[in-house]
């Protein structure tokens, strides 16, 4: 990576007041006591960025005291912190703006970590959007790779813009903490390492539920509901207009299905009534990232594209050979989806089978 | 009640070109049009305003052109609009730029107090999301991020119930008003604007506000007031190549379908292990 240019008339020097931040801290994503695993990847991004720094790696985890905010401390050492800001609250049990913000911003100005990152979620773009406010400090999202600059040690996260067209790399020179949010799967999952420990630093915030105003009246889980869940689908198999008629949907359901995936469609299926708005993948529609995006009779016009060029491996069904989709897709069939999609779920359903009978 | 729905101006990404030569973005031509991730929240706003008569006013900091987009939100059925414009203004990173909004909404309140401030959950162009919870830190607003649909709002209890997206489910949240709400794409889709409305579109007022107007402080708007430096800009490594065409002997659907099951889990070895685990499980 080159070195970075500097415009001309602002201050980059590091004011010497904020020369006491060290560390590079994660906050610990966790809802129901789940973690989210984009915050274990972020430990291990924080260990290679505090080993080159040569600083400590912390971890705040939030959450009601309880067998799952210490089993989560115990996950945060595993994967690379040193030291754990184990924020205990019973205000704190579901994640509302307010008190994670208030708590957050305490905890950074009390222990003055250099860089702090987030997962680039609902919860991390809420409360990272938030905390750099009151901070008043710098906040790069959706970050697809981090390093640190030693000439002046401050971190260079690196994001797509402009829809991806362009990269660009951007510093907070003068201001600390540096923050940033990182999309989950864009870093490598660590090792877990259960030898690993170190220290727990208790903060009790003492929040009072009456200062706090949204209030959680009820959570719904996904699998409770029946609309389409694409944004945080692993498999993904969708439709466009060279399926012909409404009717032969259902041979995507059926993919779909011995795939454990979801069933994704372009916009004009939509305008069709063929499925409902959930279902749209594209600019107006959904955004999604799968393991695996399988588009049958798709051209592969920009409006869709950009939901879903970022699939790590995308494979294409189309009758025409210069479809766009060919163009972007990883692997390509050039055939009637009408008949390769029962072949492929046979295929499929056959391979995975196989494997039942096996195990 | 009085609601204010910030949106940007961004250039159509769906067609941007890079020049081949110098790498830079070629804007030339490029048509702007408004965020699409705003209008989800402007049609959201024009629903409140049907059914409880609320005022909605349009604001936008940008360029003089950025006036389109505040027209084009009048035609939809906003009540008035307010464009930030000010050459101070350049190069505001998101903290400065929520600031400056912020400024504007505060000017704006002082003539009726502000219950709803909405935006767009992120833009095209710059899509980092972190505009409107500045705004709602900056105000003190209840901060209601990737709504996926309104209960309710209820203007005399000053009460309002949503749907939150968060991982893994739906958060149903109540608070009071005033509050900053983004929504969720997908959730509606913006009307088409009423005759009546196009006509009063073209004949409405803009109001232009200088950095003076908004009474922002020059330091903290502008390159002057954000911590962030874009330090390299650059072209993304170009795709390899095309998509790789499966081959099939005799060309048959099966034959199709069996070349591509091993070609996809040779390229992700993971997915077919994380496939086969949920298969072993049934």
């Amino acid at each position: 990576m080159s070195e970075p240019s500097k415009p001309q008339g602002r201050k980059f020097q590091l004011p010497e007041h904020l020369k006491v931040y060290k560390d590079v801290w994660v906050i610990v994503e966790q809802e129901r006591g789940q973690v989210h695993s984009v915050s274990l990847e972020l430990l291990g991004e924080a260990r290679k960025l505090a080993d080159k720094l040569g600083v400590a790696v912390g971890a705040v985890v939030l959450g009601e005291a309880g067998p799952d905010l210490e089993r989560i401390c115990g996950d945060a050492f595993a994967y690379g912190a040193d030291v754990v800001y184990r924020v205990a609250d019973p205000v704190l049990k579901d994640y509302r703006t307010d008190p994670y913000c208030r708590v957050m911003t305490d905890v950074v100005n009390a222990y003055k970590p250099e860089i702090v990152l987030l997962g680039a979620t609902t919860l991390g773009r809420d409360l990272a959007g938030a905390i750099a406010t009151t901070l008043a400090t710098g906040l790069t999202a959706d970050c697809t790779e981090l390093d640190i600059y030693m000439e002046n040690r401050s971190l260079a996260a690196t994001r797509p813009t402009f829809g991806g067209t362009l990269l660009c790399t951007i510093q907070t020179l003068a201001y600390r903490p540096q923050m940033a949010t990182v999309r989950p799967r864009v870093m490598a999952m660590p090792e877990r390492d259960d030898s690993r420990t170190g220290r727990v630093v208790d903060v009790f915030p003492a929040l009072a539920e009456d200062s706090v105003i949204t209030k959680v009246l009820s959570f719904i889980a996904d699998r409770e509901r029946n609309e389409a869940q694409l944004a945080f689908a692993d498999i993904i198999v969708s439709g466009g207009k060279g399926l012909g008629k409404p009717e032969n949907l259902k041979l995507v359901f059926d993919l779909a299905a011995v795939l454990g995936g979801e069933v994704g469609v372009t916009r004009p299926l939509i305008q069709a009534g063929w499925a409902t708005a959930d279902r749209q993948v594209g600019q107006t529609g959904k955004t999604v990232r799968p393991k695996l995006y399988i588009a049958a009779g798709i051209s592969g016009a920009i409006q869709h594209r950009v939901g879903m060029e970022k699939s790590d491996l995308i494979l294409a069904i189309n009758t025409d050979k210069n479809a766009p989709i060919f163009d972007f897709a990883h692997l390509g069939i050039v055939g009637d989806a009408l008949k390769i999609l029962p072949a492929l779920t046979d295929a499929f359903s056959r391979r995975l089978s196989v494997n039942r009978l096996a195990s | 009640m009085h609601i204010v729905v910030c949106i940007k101006q961004v250039p159509d990404s769906a067609q941007i070109r890079i020049h081949p030569v110098t790498n830079t973005i070629m804007r030339q031509g490029v048509p702007a049009i408004i965020n699409p991730y705003d209008l989800f929240s402007l049609e959201e706003a024009l629903r409140i305003k049907d059914r409880t008569g609320a005022r909605v006013t349009v604001l936008t900091m940008g360029p003089p052109m950025a006036e389109n987009s505040l027209r084009k939100a009048l035609s939809f059925g906003a009540d008035a609009a307010v464009l930030l414009t000010d050459r101070k203004f350049a190069g505001s990173d998101t903290l400065a730029t929520s600031y400056a909004l912020t400024s504007a909404i505060r000017k704006l309140a002082e003539e009726e107090p502000v219950d709803i401030v909405f935006c767009g959950k992120q833009t095209v162009d710059g899509d980092t999301a972190q505009v409107g919870p500045g705004i709602a830190t900056r105000l003190g607003l209840q901060q209601l991020t990737y709504i996926s649909s309104i209960d309710s709002v209820d203007t005399q209890a000053r009460e309002i119930v949503v749907h939150r997206r968060s991982e893994g489910g739906v958060q149903v949240l109540k608070t009071a008003l005033p509050c900053m709400i983004t929504m969720l794409e997908g959730t509606n889709s913006i009307r088409f604007g009423s005759m009546d409305d196009m006509f009063r579109a073209a004949r409405t007022p803009l109001r232009v506000w200088s950095k003076d107007d908004a009474a922002a402080d020059e330091t903290k708007v502008g390159l002057k007031g954000s911590p962030t430096v874009v330090s390299k800009v650059f072209v993304p490594k170009p795709k390899a190549e095309k998509a790789k065409f499966i081959e099939a002997e005799g060309g048959t659907a099966d034959a199709f379908a069996a070349a591509a099951v091993e070609a996809i889990f040779a390229a992700q070895p993971k997915l077919s292990t994380d496939l086969l685990a949920r298969a072993a499980q049934g």
